[in-house]
C-alpha cells in the first residue's frame, strides 16, 4: 500500500518516522487502517466489535517497538476508536502511538483515541504519544485521548504524553492502577498558543505494596490559550508517588495546576510539586549575553523545557 | 579597546529620588591586558561590569569598543561584538544541558571541545554531559559552569564576575590559571577579573579600586596592591578566623 507523501510527512512529525518501517504495524487515516501488520511476537488486528485495535505482545518478547500512528487529513472527518493494548508477562516494548491532524476547511476536524493498557507481571512498556496539529482554515483541531492503564505485580510502564503544536482543543484523560512492584512514570510535555485549550486530567492509584508512581508535566502557554492541570496521586497501599507540574506562562495566557494528593493509608509517601512562572529577565540576559536574541533566547529556553 | 568615558549610573529609589550608583567611570581597557576591578561590596563594580555588557542602560557618558559607540547596543548585540561576562550568580535552567550552554556560547563546538572545556574548569565531562544547567547543581559547579562557557566563547573583551565566590581554594588556583594563560600577553583580548583574592591581585597588570561608585585608585598591580594589601588581607583572615595560610 502506497502513501502519500503529505500523510508520511504528518506521520514524521508525530512519530519521527522517515518511511513505514518492518514490524508491527498500524496506520489509521481517516477513520480506516491503512497499513496493518503484526510480527511474529506482536499481533496487531480488530478487537471484538470492530471499534478499533487489538495489539497484542506475547510474554517474553524483548526490544520489539509497534507503532500505531493516526493521522485526520479529510476536512470535518470526526475520527473515533477503541484500541486495547496487551502486553504480556516479562516482556519488554516500545509503544509508538499519536495523532496528527491536517485541516484546511472550515468545519472542525478531531480524533477521539480511547485506550485500554495492561501492562502484565514482569513486563516492560515504553508508551510515547505525540499530538500535532496543522493547516490555515478556521476549523478546528480537536484531539481527546483518554487511557486508561493498568501495571500488574512488578510490571513497569513510561508513557511520554507530547502535545507538540497546532492542536487547539485538547482534553486528555489518563487513569492508571498499579500493583504490587509496580511502577508508571508519566512525562506530559505540552505547548499552547493562539487561542488554544488544553486540559490534562491524570489519576493515578497506587495499590499495591511497593508500587510507585512519578508524574511530571511541563507546560507552556503562549498567545491567549489556556490550559488546564489536574493530576491525583492516590496512596492506597505502602507506595510512593511523587508528582511535578512545572509550568511558563507567556503573554495574556492563563494557566490552572492542580496536583492533589490522598493517602488512603498511612504507610503511603506522597509528595509534590508545583510552579507556574513567566521565563526570568535573568535567563534572557544570560543567553542574550552569549550572543542570542531576544526571540532566539525566549525559544530556546522553552525548547529545552519542553524537551 | 573598550573604553568608559564619563560613565555615570543612576537609578530612582523609593521616594522617586535618583541615586547614583556610579559616577564619572573613565576607563580603558587594552588588549593583552589582565585588568582587576576590587574594593567594597556594594561599592559599584558589578554595575560597572552590567554597564559594559549592557544589562544595565547607564544615563551618561559613553561605551566604546574599537572607536565605536556601543552605548545603545542591546545585551546580544555587544555579545556579537566580543563582549562576554560571567555572571557572579548564574541563572539556572531547567532543560538545557551543560553541553547546550557551552554550544550556545561557542556555536559549532564538539563534543571533544565541550570535554575540554569542562576539564579545563575541574569538571569531569563524564559526569556533566547530560545535566541540566538546572537545580541540581551545586553553586560551585554553576560558577565553574559559567566561568567555562565565558572561556568558550573567546571574545575579546571578557569579564569575570568574582570568579572565586562559591568556588573552592583549589579550583579558584586552577581557573584564576586559566584566565591568566589564555588573556595574559594575548594580542587580539582582554580579561577584567572582578575580585577580592589577594592570589589574583598582584599578578593583574592594572588593578582598579571602585568605592562609592568612583575610581578610588587606579594603577599598576605593583603599584597599587602594596597600598590595598593589609585591608584585603585583613578581611580575609577574619572571615576564614585565621584558619588559612596565604603563603605564596
Amino acid at each position: 500500500m502506497n502513501i502519500k507523501a503529505e500523510d508520511m510527512k504528518l506521520i514524521g512529525a508525530i512519530t519521527d518516522l522517515k518511511e513505514i518501517p518492518s514490524g508491527a504495524l498500524n496506520i489509521r487515516v481517516d477513520g480506516k487502517a491503512l497499513i496493518r501488520n503484526s510480527s511474529p511476537n506482536i499481533s496487531v488486528g480488530p478487537n471484538d466489535d470492530g471499534t478499533g485495535l487489538r495489539v497484542e505482545v506475547k510474554a517474553g518478547t524483548k526490544n520489539e517497538t509497534v507503532h500505531v500512528p493516526v493521522i485526520v487529513t479529510q476536512a470535518g472527518f470526526k475520527d473515533k476508536v477503541y484500541n486495547t493494548f496487551i502486553i504480556n508477562e516479562d516482556a519488554d516494548v516500545t509503544i509508538v502511538a499519536g495523532c496528527g491532524i491536517h485541516n484546511d476547511s472550515h468545519a472542525d476536524s478531531g480524533h477521539d483515541g480511547i485506550h485500554t493498557i495492561v501492562v502484565k507481571s514482569g513486563a516492560h512498556m515504553k508508551y510515547v504519544e505525540k499530538h500535532y496539529g496543522e493547516g490555515s482554515g478556521q476549523g478546528k483541531k480537536i484531539l481527546n485521548p483518554t487511557t486508561d492503564i493498568t501495571v500488574e505485580n512488578g510490571g513497569s510502564a513510561e508513557m511520554e504524553l507530547i502535545q507538540i503544536a497546532g492542536v487547539d482543543d485538547t482534553l486528555r484523560s489518563t487513569t492508571a492502577r498499579i500493583h504490587e512492584h509496580g511502577s508508571l512514570k508519566i512525562t506530559e510535555r505540552l505547548m499552547t498558543h493562539g487561542e488554544q485549550n488544553a486540559e490534562s486530567i491524570i489519576d493515578v492509584y497506587l495499590a499495591g505494596p511497593e508500587s510507585n508512581a512519578q508524574i511530571l508535566s511541563r507546560a507552556v502557554a503562549k498567545d491567549k490559550s489556556r490550559q488546564v492541570f489536574r493530576a491525583a496521586l492516590v496512596g492506597q497501599d505502602d507506595a510512593m508517588g511523587h508528582l511535578e507540574c512545572d509550568a511558563i506562562i507567556m503573554d495574556q495566557a492563563q494557566i490552572q495546576s492542580v496536583p492533589q494528593l490522598v493517602a488512603e493509608d498511612a504507610r503511603a509517601v506522597l509528595t509534590h510539586e508545583a510552579a507556574i512562572g513567566k521565563i526570568a529577565g535573568e535567563q534572557l540576559i544570560k543567553l542574550m549575553s552569549l550572543g542570542l536574541s531576544e526571540e532566539e533566547a525566549v525559544n530556546t529556553i522553552i525548547e529545552g523545557f519542553l524537551k | 579597546m573598550l573604553r568608559l568615558e564619563n560613565v555615570s549610573m543612576a537609578v530612582g529609589d523609593d521616594g522617586g529620588e535618583l541615586r547614583e550608583i556610579i559616577t564619572d567611570i573613565n576607563l580603558e581597557f587594552k588588549p593583552g591586558k589582565l585588568y582587576a576591578i576590587t574594593g567594597p561590596n556594594g561599592g559599584g563594580k558589578t554595575t560597572i561590569a552590567k554597564v559594559i555588557m549592557g544589562i544595565y542602560q547607564h544615563n551618561n557618558g559613553r561605551v566604546i569598543l574599537d572607536d565605536e559607540d556601543i552605548s545603545q547596543l542591546t545585551v546580544s548585540e555587544r555579545a556579537q561584538k566580543g563582549i562576554a561576562y560571567a555572571f557572579q550568580q548564574p541563572p539556572r535552567f531547567k532543560g538545557l544541558t551543560i553541553p547546550d550552554m557551552l554550544s550556545i556560547a561557542s556555536p559549532g563546538l564538539d563534543t571533544a571541545g565541550v570535554r575540554k572545556n569542562l576539564r579545563d574548569v575541574g569538571l569531569c565531562p563524564e559526569d556533566y554531559m547530560d545535566r541540566d544547567v538546572g537545580p541540581g547543581l551545586s553553586g560551585g559547579e554553576m560558577k565553574r559552569i559559567e566561568i567555562a562557557q565565558v572561556l568558550a566563547r573567546d571574545a575579546r573583551v571578557s569579564i569575570f564576575d568574582e570568579p572565586e565566590a562559591g568556588v573552592d581554594l583549589w579550583t579558584i588556583q586552577r581557573l584564576i590559571g586559566l584566565i591568566i594563560a589564555k588573556y595574559q600577553n594575548s594580542p587580539k583580548s582582554t580579561a577584567v577579573i572582578i575580585t577580592h583574592n589577594e592570589r589574583v591581585l598582584p599578578i593583574c597588570d592594572e588593578i582598579i579600586v571602585v568605592n562609592e561608585g568612583r575610581i578610588e585608585r587606579q594603577g599598576s598591580g605593583a603599584e597599587i596592591w602594596p597600598l590595598i594589601k593589609d585591608d584585603i588581607e585583613c578581611k580575609v583572615k577574619l572571615q576564614c578566623r585565621g584558619e588559612i595560610g596565604y603563603e605564596y
